[in-house]
């Protein structure tokens, strides 16, 4: 179908010098009209944009047809800086070739949600990448028709070529300077997805020739005239203060340029890293302390002691879970615990600032450069207009540059030390310096009650956090006694967004302890979930609310069930399901493992996805794949503990990452689809860790109810 | 500090630093080749990874005083237009996500395709398991290789 777009000018249109044709466009005010015309589908985006301001990109052609696309939002490897392009380019109808693509700068009044998280750029930006595209295309056609004498109705488009009913050509560099004199069109058609050309084809990722011959693209690797590094020393333990320190020794130094304390931390300042570095560590510090410190064990009895309490605010509550219960045939209830995982983010936190009396410049890597230049203008007093944040390329997010710590201590450190600065964490500083996905626990309980699930009672808990549980999402709807409840166990220990937050441990334990369930019963995995996904839709219809479609969850679990051959696995192959739904995506997924010298090995997971429409296959498999296999590394092997407010592990010799002989073939499959985008960068990591316990209890008899699994599992090097 | 000589991408330098200044913050910071990467410091994650006279080296915990006349490659001087096969094959197989953990990935790989021109699927992880990459690229660094290999 093809869609007519009814919208109030959102669209700046200006000639660029030397001919050629600059388009701006709003982006919410776009999104906002779209909903309000009851064109696109609500996705909860009034409330999602409440906090934020007006938008405008641009697309630019020159008159020799080259069409440079800006990218708004920061890029760390999700793909956005080609993905959101190539949806512009189609609708535009331009070749990929004659398309550059740039990075903007952060600009509130240009751009919207210039944020990396939450699996969100592709869903928020589609009908406004498309409009964009659509609206430069019709005035570059409408100018066109103009300079013929024809109607636009009898031009067509490909490539950038407009050609008329006689045959006659014209190239959009040729037409672009008229077109900006165009009045911006009212109504805008976009092309039916039918017709894609770019969307939906493998475009290899715009900056891969700078990545392969090492260009400057990295925060890491951005300079300026003048720039002195610094390293932090900051409290070992966390819920430390500063007491005194000494910097005799770190002045002898070569290349040290000056020590300076800020807070409870000391910064070293150098002309290169490696100066910076040694005199760090030669600095003498006392520490004393601030808040009482804690360690891993006294948050492992006060969790366990939450998840024997009820809360005062269930998150949700539906039926008589306390009469299921108590009519139960039996009742199961098993506990899953996890740890504090630091990001890893392969390019540590590092920042540049240049403060000075009247403005503060900021360079660096960040998911979220809004909110850094609102907390970095609070903290130096400015106006947020007095302060700029510069994106470069992100090496990994993964959540943690979604904080601003990091910015903040450079700009407090430069306008101290009076210098441009780049601030540097080592990789200890990095895995040390806090923002963890937080410590969590799960009990869970059911009633069965005639071989089925009568009442389903979840009670999470973790470190720094108001909500561990999902109450809108599966098996809510399914189950009609449900109850879900959560304690906040306050901590002096920081946390962050790490990759699927919440779910990427709560979906472990859920479909872990389904498992189990399933097989107490004596049902299949796979029909177990198909007949409670059944339930939800019976229950929908008698009016009752949760946040997934059962029928796209069916669709993933019945078709990985088909593609993996489930339950008809080869000779020695042992299986295991899982299935969740985060970032409105769907993902189900069979994992193989085999026995090799007693021990488990993970060969090979099959994941099946329902995620709308592919913008960028090739791009869309690496993030599916990055997500899995991230989730089993961490799943095997992620741990961090505290003793005494000191974490345990500070570089890769104590904290152990997944590595390539680990890491099993992954075939992935999309759900065709010609609806809009849903998110990627998350939603295939949270299930995966299931997938792996499950088909490692199929082929051991051990049930794993604690990441990371290589500790319970007794694996070497854990 | 002292004077060393090195042979960098085949141009000469001289550089004033302190002996224990490892090679890979001469590259970033006196020379401004920042195509080698810091990860770890500790040669636990492959990411500083650099040739010397074409053999992979961790250039985090290698001090510039420990480089005689060995021929330094980094990733800015591994092909002159960018081309080396396994730099191709990275481009097929659009292999980097974040992509900073790569110069490391495609210098460790090169040295293996230098001494192993035809690796087992076994050898090239063996070969590759010091180089961590966060964003999990591993099963398409592993193809292009192999694809690499072939040509």
């Amino acid at each position: 179908m093809e869609t007519t777009y009814n919208r109030r000018s959102f669209f700046k249109v200006s000639a660029v010098a030397g001919g050629g044709l600059l388009v701006g466009f709003n982006w919410l005010a776009s999104y906002q009209s779209a909903e309000a015309a009851g064109t696109t589908q609500a996705v909860g985006t009034a409330q999602a944009l409440a906090d934020l301001s007006e938008i405008n990109g641009y697309i630019q052609i020159d008159s020799k047809g080259l069409v440079t696309i800006m990218s708004a939002n920061p890029e760390g490897g999700q793909n956005v800086k080609t993905s959101m392009p190539m949806i512009i380019a189609e609708e535009l109808d331009v070749a990929w070739a004659s398309v550059v693509v740039k990075q903007a700068p952060l600009n509130t009044k240009a751009f919207v949600r210039q944020v990396a998280g939450g699996s969100q750029s592709l869903r928020f930006g589609w009908k406004t990448l498309r409009l964009a595209g659509a609206t430069a295309k019709q005035m570059l056609v409408g100018a066109a028709a103009k300079k013929w004498g024809v109607n636009p109705n009898e031009c067509k488009v490909s490539e950038g070529i407009i050609t008329n009913a006689k045959g006659e050509k014209i190239s959009y560099g040729e037409i672009a300077s008229e077109a900006a004199k165009m009045e911006v069109p009212k109504d805008v058609t976009l092309k039916n997805p039918q017709d894609f050309k770019i969307i939906g084809k493998s475009t290899t990722n715009v900056d891969i020739a700078a990545i392969t011959q090492g260009k400057p693209l990295f925060g890491l690797d951005f300079k300026r005239e003048g720039m002195l590094y610094a390293i932090a020393l900051r409290p070992p333990a966390f819920g430390q203060k500063l007491e005194k320190f000494d910097a005799t020794e770190t002045k002898k130094i070569k290349g040290v340029k000056d020590v300076i304390q800020f807070g409870d931390k000391v910064a070293v300042i150098a002309d290169s890293t490696w100066a910076a570095m040694k005199g760090q560590k030669a600095l003498k510090a006392q520490w004393k302390e601030g808040t009482k410190v804690e360690s891993t064990t006294e948050h492992d009895k006060k969790m366990l002691e939450f998840l024997a309490m009820p809360s005062d605010k269930p998150k949700r509550l539906d039926g008589d879970v306390k009469a299921a219960f108590a009519n139960a045939d039996k009742v199961i209830e098993k506990i899953y615990q996890a740890p504090f995982l630091p990001h890893n983010c392969l390019e540590p936190m590092n920042f540049f600032a240049d403060v000075t009396a009247d403005k503060a410049d900021l360079v660096g890597p960040t998911q979220r450069p809004e909110e850094t230049r609102k907390q970095v203008a609070a903290l130096l007093g400015m106006k947020e207009e007095q302060v700029t944040v510069d994106m470069t390329r992100i090496g990994g997010g993964f959540g943690r540059r979604l904080m601003w710590d990091f910015a903040l201590e450079v700009a407090e450190i430069s306008k101290l030390a009076k210098k441009p600065i780049k601030l540097v964490f080592t990789r200890e500083d990095d895995m040390t310096a806090g923002q963890y996905r937080p410590a969590s626990k799960y009990k869970f309980r059911v009633a069965i009650k005639d071989k089925k699930v009568s009442a389903y009672h979840l009670t999470g808990t973790g470190t720094n956090g108001q909500n561990f549980t999902r109450e809108n999402f599966f098996p809510a709807g399914a189950i009609d006694n449900l109850l879900m409840e959560s304690h906040n166990l306050e901590s002096n220990i920081s946390v962050a967004p790490w990759r699927a937050p919440i779910t990427n441990f709560l979906a472990f334990a859920e479909q872990a302890f389904l498992d189990e369930v399933a097989q107490e019963i004596g049902v299949d995995a796979v029909k177990f979930r198909i007949d409670l996904f059944e339930q939800a839709k019976a229950n929908a219809q008698k009016g009752v609310k949760f946040e997934y479609d059962p029928d796209k969850s069916i669709g993933v679990i019945k078709l990985v069930a088909e593609k993996a051959n489930w339950g008809k696995p080869q000779n020695g192959v042992y299986q295991g399901f899982s299935t969740y739904y985060s970032h409105n995506t769907y993902v189900a997924q069979v994992a193989e493992v085999v026995m090799q010298n007693n021990q488990p090995v993970i060969k090979k997971v099959i994941c099946v996805i329902d995620c709308g429409i592919v913008v960028n296959p090739i791009a869309a498999i690496n993030q599916s794949e990055g997500g899995i296999i991230d989730g089993i590394g961490h799943a095997m092997f992620g741990d961090l503990t505290f003793v005494d407010g000191k974490p345990q592990s500070n570089n890769f010799n104590k904290f152990r990452m997944i590595r390539m002989p680990e890491v099993p073939e992954v075939e992935i499959h999309f759900v065709p689809s010609l609806g809009d985008p849903t998110g990627l960068g998350e939603p295939t990591l949270p299930p995966v860790g299931a997938a792996v316990a499950n088909a490692i209890f199929s082929a051991t008899g051990k049930r794993l109810y604690n990441f990371p699994f290589a500790k319970e599992l007794g694996i070497q090097g854990s | 500090m002292a004077t060393y000589k090195l042979i960098v991408n085949k141009k000469k330098y001289k550089v004033d630093v302190d002996a224990d200044t490892p090679v890979l913050w001469v590259l970033r910071d006196q020379l401004n080749l920042v195509g080698t990467k810091y990860g770890c410091g500790i040669a636990q994650c492959g990411a500083c990874t650099v040739h010397l006279d074409g053999k992979a080296v961790r250039s985090c915990v290698m001090p510039v005083s420990a480089v005689q006349k060995q021929e330094i490659t980094t990733i800015e001087g591994l092909s002159e237009k960018g081309n080396h096969p396994l730099q191709e094959a990275w481009k097929t197989h659009d292999v980097p996500q974040c992509g900073y953990c790569q110069a490391g990935q495609i210098m460790n790989a090169a040295a293996l395709l230098a001494s192993n021109p035809k690796p087992t699927e076994e050898e090239i992880e063996t070969a590759m398991q010091g180089n961590i990459c966060r964003c999990a690229t591993y099963n398409s660094i592993k193809a292009a290789i192999q694809t690499a290999s072939t040509k």
